[in-house]
């Protein structure tokens, strides 16, 4: 099974993929749109108003501290606020410990890049390739106290590790009661989510699974400004997290970050651009869908769009979801992970659960989702959710 | 060929006599005291085990499973370790919190799920934690998952060590089954026990069954030692019915396990599962009487170090009665006492999920009381610490 990671291969189609956008280059690319495409054009990451291309935008965030909005930033791509929040975590507290496959070289996707070196191999190392061994090993750190950092290398590899995520880490605090022990200092960090040919096993969002856990949290961030913040928040925090970064922005989602050590709260959504219309509610990669779609609705039906971006999809931030829906009475819930079970499903019920939002709805509740199959390698374009899509979702419940 | 290669031998102290198996061999270096100590231990985990089976029998347990034929394992292996270090355990190894300072309160209170038990009554019975007491982590049904947590615990207190080294050094330990080794928990931890150098005792209790599972159907190969080997572990296979060999090894791999900065071990106690496997278990339907009636007898752990303290002019018939006497008036004392406590308060339900309640839980804790409010009749609430107040 693993001697299918390609992994240099990897790497190297994905940088293809996320400068594609820019480059006129000859030749066949994987994101080519189609000659009359007016929705379904790549995202220029340059552009995206999802991104803080200046450090007056980045710094301007009410969530950082005075101090951290007085400090100065840095262009970052999303693997490198990773890792700044990596560097960050290790010298400031001893505690934390990184570790996975191939992580001591700089990682598969350069995650980890010299932090080995600089903290040292008892710190930063590589384990055994076997995703049980790995959070058991984390399990039993985070028992004593220490705050280790697991990596498991695609998300697609973390179901032989799902025993130790849902008996274990998840139960560990609950069944140990008054006796205090918990695993809450673990986080586990994967890639998820489609990078244009990853097929099967390179690009699964599964996030769903471990929502339906109590006992962890689930974050993914949509950029690298969210990306350090809510990392160095999982890291400190006293609940097992899981993080999950979506590798098809390791490369192509670059902005300025703030230099400074800073955290971004969990269970917290964040509304990216307010709207009366229609509430859109998201997170990570299909962000940057939305936003595009809600361009071209916003200029060619006169619309006012509100886009929400969820950050950790569990325990979730219903009140922010709850109050927009109220406000603009449709909803329309964007994921690249399939519809059946989804976060769609969760946060569609919720909304038409609680008795006064379900008053002001307008429309039925829409889920934009990948379809309920297999990622394909050949079709993955036509199973993530794209413009179109979540343009044609908007309309439909506007029109309804 | 695996098959032309001999057995790893069984290291053993004492013979079924209580006598030195090798009398040139210097007596175990244990005070009289000691093994006082362990012999009262063993006796009073079989006794307890004994009676906490019958009284799951009346149904005033939802559960229970004894360690009838290895008390010898837990008790001389815990007796072996250092006070601090850490210990994972599977489920039957309620010698280990014996010898480690269990009270029969703290049994009783997790037996029946009272408001003393730490577990808050979330747990099945024999699902004990100690960290305070014994330094146990709380034990799970799941078989394996245990085994990576000492290797992850056991490197923690490795760096510890590099940062404290004038404090005493510790191990981590876990206890697992023969069947348990088969999982992939097993593999993960050793291999990479070995490959980070951890201070970890992997102690097998093999029994010879995993519920009706004999061992010849759980393995081809020789037992669970012969595993280490390939990990690039040592491993010594131990009598585990002798509670010197039992104890000497153990004491052994934790001066090795501690060498040279980190160092893992493995130790396969060979012993059998004198009882059913649990209370919802009739072994009958699987083995012979006569197969087990040899190690209820000879084989014994209890009635082996019996005979060596009689030998030794330590024990004698009468204190052998009365000792069993006090331990059997003590537990059905404790087990009164323990039922008539309250049950944990009501709020424990949704405690501890997370560190603090999230906006769900105090959502469905709402919703929980305003149905029990409206329905009373239809909960007992009496039994729990505070009634619906506790909520």
């Amino acid at each position: 099974m693993k001697s299918l990671r390609i992994i240099r291969p990897t790497a190297q189609v994905l940088r293809a993929v996320t400068s594609s956008a820019s480059s006129t280059a000859t030749g066949r690319q994987y994101s080519t749109s189609p000659p009359n495409a007016r929705l379904n054009i790549p995202t220029d990451f340059s552009t995206t108003p999802i991104l803080s291309h200046s450090s007056q935008s980045a710094l301007r965030n009410p969530e950082l501290s005075a101090e951290v909005r007085n400090s100065t930033t840095k262009r970052m791509n999303l693997f490198q606020a990773i890792n700044d929040a990596l560097s960050t975590a290790l010298a400031t507290d001893d505690s934390v410990l990184l570790f996975g496959e191939d992580v001591a070289f700089g990682g598969v996707f350069r995650c980890s890049m010299n932090l080995s070196q600089n903290f040292g191999s008892d710190r930063v190392f590589n384990t055994p390739l076997t995703e049980q061994g790995i959070l058991g090993f984390g399990i039993g750190l985070a028992a004593e106290g220490m705050r280790p950092v697991a990596e498991i290398q695609f998300a697609d590899y973390v179901y032989p590790a799902f025993d130790q995520l849902v008996n274990e880490a998840a139960k560990y605090r609950y069944r140990d009661g008054t006796n205090g022990r918990g695993v809450g200092g673990l986080t586990v960090r994967m890639p998820c989510g489609g990078v244009g040919h990853g097929a099967l096993y390179h690009s699964q969002s599964p996030e769903s699974l471990f929502t339906h856990i109590p006992g962890l949290r689930v974050i993914m961030p949509r950029g690298p400004i969210q990306a350090k913040g809510l990392l160095l928040a999982a890291i400190a925090s006293n609940d097992p997290c899981i993080f999950m970064e979506p590798k098809a922005l390791y490369r192509a989602a670059v902005e300025q970050v703030p230099v400074s050590s800073y955290t971004l709260p969990l269970s917290s959504a964040e509304i990216l651009k307010p709207g009366s219309d229609v509430t859109v509610i998201s997170y990570g990669h299909p962000l940057y869908t939305c936003s595009a779609a809600i361009e071209h609705i916003e200029k060619d039906l006169g619309l006012s769009v509100e886009l929400i971006d969820l950050r950790t999809v569990y325990p979730w931030d219903k009140e922010t979801v709850l109050k927009s829906v109220r406000k603009t009475g449709r909803c329309v819930v964007v994921h690249e992970s399939m519809i059946n079970a989804g976060i769609g499903a969760e946060v569609a019920a919720a909304i038409q659960e609680d008795k006064e939002t379900f008053l002001r709805l307008e429309a039925p509740v829409k889920r934009c989702a990948g379809w309920s199959i297999h990622m394909p390698l050949l079709y993955e374009k036509l199973n993530i959710p794209d413009v179109t899509r979540v343009y044609d979702s908007i309309k439909q419940v506007t029109e309804y | 060929m695996p098959s032309i290669i001999p057995p790893i031998p069984t290291f053993r102290v004492m013979n079924s006599h209580g006598e030195m198996e090798d009398k040139s061999r210097p007596p175990p270096d244990v005070t009289n005291e000691q093994v006082l100590t362990w012999y009262k231990n063993m006796l009073a985990v079989n006794i307890l085990d004994t009676i906490m089976f019958e009284t799951q029998r009346q149904g005033r347990l939802s559960f229970y499973m004894v360690s009838a034929g290895e008390e010898g394992v837990t008790v001389g292996s815990a007796a072996a370790l250092g006070p601090n270090d850490i210990i994972t355990c599977q489920y039957r190894e309620t010698g280990v919190f014996q010898q480690r300072g269990f009270t029969l309160k703290d049994f009783m209170s997790q037996l029946t799920a009272n408001k003393n038990d730490p577990g808050k009554g979330r747990n099945m019975p024999v699902h004990y934690s100690g960290k305070e007491k014994t330094g146990v982590h709380a034990v799970a049904s799941t078989l394996g998952t245990q085994i990576p947590h000492a290797t992850g615990a056991a490197y923690a207190l490795k760096m510890e060590a590099q940062e404290n080294p004038t404090d005493p050094p510790r191990v981590a330990v876990a206890y697992f089954g023969d069947g348990a080794a088969s999982e992939g928990d097993f593999h993960g931890a050793l291999n990479l026990a070995a490959v980070r150098n951890c201070p970890v005792i992997f102690i097998c209790r093999n029994n010879g069954y995993a519920i009706s599972t004999p061992t010849s159907e759980q393995y081809r190969g020789d037992g669970i030692a012969s595993r280490g080997i390939g990990y690039g572990i040592d491993s010594l296979r131990v009598d585990g019915t002798d509670i010197f060999a039992v104890y000497e090894a153990t004491k052994e791999a934790r001066r090795r396990a501690l060498e040279g900065g980190g160092c893992p071990i493995l130790l396969e106690f060979m012993s059998y599962r004198v009882s059913h496997h649990s209370t919802s278990d009739d072994s009958t339907a699987y083995r012979n009487k006569s197969e087990v009636e040899g190690w209820r007898t000879h084989d014994n752990p209890i009635s082996r170090l019996r005979k060596w303290l009689e030998n030794q002019g330590l024990w004698d018939e009468n204190q052998e009665e009365k000792t069993r006497n006090q331990i059997r008036k003590d537990i059905l004392r404790e087990l009164v006492t323990a039922e008539k406590e309250k049950k944990p308060a009501l709020s424990a339900i949704f405690d501890d999920v997370y560190e603090e309640l999230t906006e769900e839980a105090k959502e469905q804790k709402a919703e929980m009381k305003r149905i029990m409010l409206k329905y009373p009749a239809e909960y007992d609430v009496d039994e729990y610490e505070g009634g619906l107040a506790g909520l």
